[in-house]
């Protein structure tokens, strides 16, 4: 049954990708695998697009005074920087693609169990990013990616609708992909698959999909409200018609704060297998990890306060969001504390998906500790809408989930593609956008704690050294990403065939060729044992 | 409900319908079953966010709340509460009707429903022409001169329009689905072993009258 023992070469064989070449054989696919390959490529294009937008924001930054562009026209970068990202990019990024990929994969099964909704999600996702492309053709928006009432529903003069509508219409692909998920983990599950010998990979996306299904709808009907009330001139939030623009705060960070777990669950997931797989270890406390998914998936609906401690919310609640607040950053913790014993006299080997795993353990940290920083009451009414925020936000967003994304796109490149990508280059550029990354945000905190605020375009003299730091890390960084996106294209031509089991990994994706055929299993697998049974099968080896 | 399942476990041995990534028709089944479910879900919350919206100004204006609510017009709310329980009846009767497999019943049932519906929004459109002749409606049409508290009464016009047309636009899609189940049913597609869409559109249509049944009240009478 392993592929270690007895090698096998499927590489003539017909699989996913070379079943079909038309375009429509793409554009019309229900194969999920052919789906995770869309997503793959549309939020590609959309990292692009939001790492342009964060080009512009950062050289304007480069100098104090407001030099390359007014502060309109800085608005609206940032806006859409944070607009594309989130919606558009760190969304969808793992669970569209890899999940997409993975999930019925892991969970032995040939389909998600409603293929032609997941097709649907895809054409949301790109009807939503059309909405996103024609508002920055129009002009640009400049709410934030947040939307604020009354400023996004009465003031400003910007594309609003058109971008509102385009997060609306991507929420739905969101929610359609969650649903699609628990469907297929409740019900496809292959014979012998119990829900304790799921991958943690698996349970990560299940509580991700319980977020999106719960939340978005919440963002959608706000948004909706939003837009109406800038449309028509009437007044669900605006003070001067007697509504609450508070009330739009607290819907929107209903379902906002939890989106920033649906931004990092599938992530740890990612982190989970990488860990074990590069320990050559039985993860440590596989209950606790899967249970702490869950946890973070519940109590993440009970926070969203935090992010007013200041928009005039009563010192009670603020006492009340600030205390889960703290709470929900132990579930957090509990997993970086089992990845890291997971390493702990493990085997382990730095191949270039465990050194994004390693940053990401580190990285991760860094941004859930100030995170808990930032629920204390005191210390905020100081950080909030500084740089301090900013960096905190980018350590788990870009320092955690991008590098998990990163991380797994490495990881299983050889099995979507049935190609090797280059080693050695693939380690420069994970030590590039380490060093990119840390250069451009650790001063990010040094900034917001002497006092720079978030959104402005210009700012006094004595801040200019950190931001220089912050720009120059930030071309780093840019020079990271860039390189994997030339060796991954490379190694589709030249790249060195895969066998269906390069790092010697746990689960079933790894127990049919690279690439799986369209059915993914030649036959039905059976699941015999625990989904991290690395030392055991060692011993048995050598036995 | 639960006969419904013994129902398809006796008929697992027709695959016809089975979709190519489902191992038989009670995996099938199930799937598309707790595929509704949870779309449900997702509605709820969906509605919850304007429900809270409503909860939250129903506290603080909740005089400005009683004025507004007393110029709708509960007969033809409470007519249209009638009708969405009829239709809800027929729908039911429906999917009895597929699970015996009275293809005939099933069909007539189906376009009842549709036509109770139909119906529904008809009142729907009288009611909000009723509005805008009373230039009740905020941002297009408004003028409140039933006396003070315009500012506050606004508000709950605001979420009047947004939760019955919110609701209404659910009705539409509702009725759609109707008739493409009957186009369907008349093909004669469903049968004792495979009625999965009549249930699951059964399922979404009680949903859709559920909401009215909250928004009723909430809306006219209190
Ligand atoms: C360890 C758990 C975490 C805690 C305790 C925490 C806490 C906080 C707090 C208190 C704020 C509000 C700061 C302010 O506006 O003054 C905040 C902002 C933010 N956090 Fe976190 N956070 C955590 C994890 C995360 C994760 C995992 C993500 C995303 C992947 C994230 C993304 C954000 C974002 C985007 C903002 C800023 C929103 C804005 O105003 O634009 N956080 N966080
Ligand atoms: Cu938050």
């Amino acid at each position: 049954m392993s592929a270690l023992t007895e090698p096998r070469h499927y590489t003539s064989e017909l699989n996913y990708l070379n079943n079909g070449w038309t375009l429509k054989s793409w554009l019309l696919t229900k194969d999920h695998k052919r789906i995770a390959m869309l997503y793959l490529i549309s939020i590609t294009v959309f990292f692009a697009l939001g790492g342009l937008f964060a080009a512009a924001v950062r050289l304007e930054l480069l100098t104090p005074p407001g030099d390359l562009m007014d502060a309109e026209t800085y608005n609206k970068m940032f806006t859409m920087h944070g607009v594309i990202m989130i919606f558009f990019f760190l969304i969808p990024s793992v669970p569209a693609t890899l999940g997409n990929f993975l999930v019925p994969m892991m969970v032995g099964a040939k389909d998600l169990a409603f293929p032609r909704v997941n097709l649907l999600s895809w054409y949301l996702y790109v009807l939503g990013g059309i909405f996103a492309i024609y508002a920055a053709v129009q002009g640009g928006v400049d709410t934030g990616w947040t939307f604020y009432t009354p400023y996004s529903s009465t003031y400003s003069n910007t594309a609003v609708i058109v971008t509102a509508m385009g997060a609306f219409v991507a929420g739905f692909s969101s929610i359609l992909t969650g649903l699609n998920f628990i469907v297929t983990v409740h019900k496809m599950r292959a014979p012998g698959l119990t829900w304790g010998r799921l991958p943690l990979f698996v349970w990560a996306h299940y509580a991700t999909s319980l977020i999106q299904l719960l939340g978005t709808p919440v963002v959608a009907i706000t948004l909706v409200l939003m837009m109406l009330e800038r449309g028509l001139r009437i007044g669900f939030f605006d003070p001067a018609l007697g509504g609450d623009p508070v009330l739009f705060q607290h819907l929107f960070w209903f379902y906002s704060h939890p989106a920033v777990y649906i931004m990092i669950l599938p992530g740890m997931g990612v982190i989970s297998e990488i860990v074990t797989c590069f320990s050559r270890k039985h993860v440590f406390g596989y209950p606790f990890i899967a249970g702490s998914s869950l946890a973070i998936a519940i109590l993440g609906f009970f926070v969203w306060g935090h992010h007013m401690f200041v928009a005039g919310q009563s010192t009670y609640a603020s006492m009340v969001f600030s205390l889960i607040t703290f709470f929900v950053a132990a579930p957090s913790a509990v997993k970086v504390f089992n990845w890291t014993a997971t390493m702990y006299k493990g085997s382990v080997s730095y191949a270039t998906p465990m050194l994004y795993a390693m940053g990401f353990i580190g990285l991760f940290t860094i941004g859930g500790v100030t995170g808990v920083m930032l629920a204390t009451t005191a210390l905020d009414l100081h950080l909030h809408d500084t740089y301090f925020v900013v960096a905190h936000f980018h350590y788990v967003m870009v320092g955690g989930m991008v590098m998990a994304f990163m991380g797994g796109l490495h990881f299983w490149w050889p099995k979507m593609t049935g190609r090797m990508y280059h080693e050695i280059w693939a380690r420069i550029s994970a030590g590039l956008v380490f060093i990119g990354f840390n250069l451009t945000f650790f001063p990010q905190f040094i900034l917001g704690y002497m006092g720079m605020p978030r959104r402005y375009h210009a700012y006094p003299e004595e801040f200019v050294v950190l931001n220089v730091m912050s720009t120059a890390g930030s071309s780093v960084l840019g020079v990271g990403y860039l390189l994997p996106a030339i060796y991954f294209i490379y190694s589709l031509y030249r790249g060195e065939q895969a066998p269906p089991n390069p790092f010697r990994a746990k689960g079933l994706e790894w127990e049919t060729p690279s690439p799986p055929p369209t059915e993914n299993f030649l036959t039905t697998p059976v699941v015999t044992e625990d989904a991290y049974a690395y030392a055991e099968k060692e011993v048995k080896a050598l036995v | 409900m639960s006969d419904a399942h013994v129902g398809t476990l006796e008929h697992t041995h027709d695959e016809e319908h089975v979709a190519h990534q489902f191992d038989n028709a009670q995996q099938q089944y199930e799937s598309g079953n707790l595929g509704m479910w949870l779309f449900l879900l997702t509605e709820v919350m969906f509605f919850g966010g304007m429900f809270g919206a409503y909860a939250v100004y129903r506290t603080w204006y909740p005089d400005a709340f009683e004025i507004a609510s007393r110029t709708t017009n509960i007969p033809l709310g409470a007519m249209n509460t009638l009708v969405l329980i009829v239709s809800s009846l027929t729908m039911a009767l429906g999917v009895q009707s597929a699970q015996l497999g009275k293809r005939k019943r099933l069909a007539w049932m189906i376009a009842l429903t549709m036509f109770f519906g139909l119906v529904f929004l008809g009142v729907k459109a009288a009611e909000y022409s009723e509005k805008w002749h009373h230039q009740h409606v905020p941002g297009l049409n408004w003028n409140w001169t039933e006396g003070e508290g315009g500012r506050e009464v606004q508000i709950l016009f605001c979420l009047y329009f947004a939760m019955t047309g919110m609701h209404a636009m659910h009705m539409v899609v509702g009725v759609g689905i109707m008739t493409w189940l009957l186009i369907t049913a008349l093909k004669g597609r469903y049968s004792p072993a495979y009625y999965n869409p009549v249930e699951i559109s059964g399922l979404y249509w009680h949903f859709v009258d559920i909401v009215w049944i909250f928004l009723f009240p909430l809306l006219y009478l209190i």
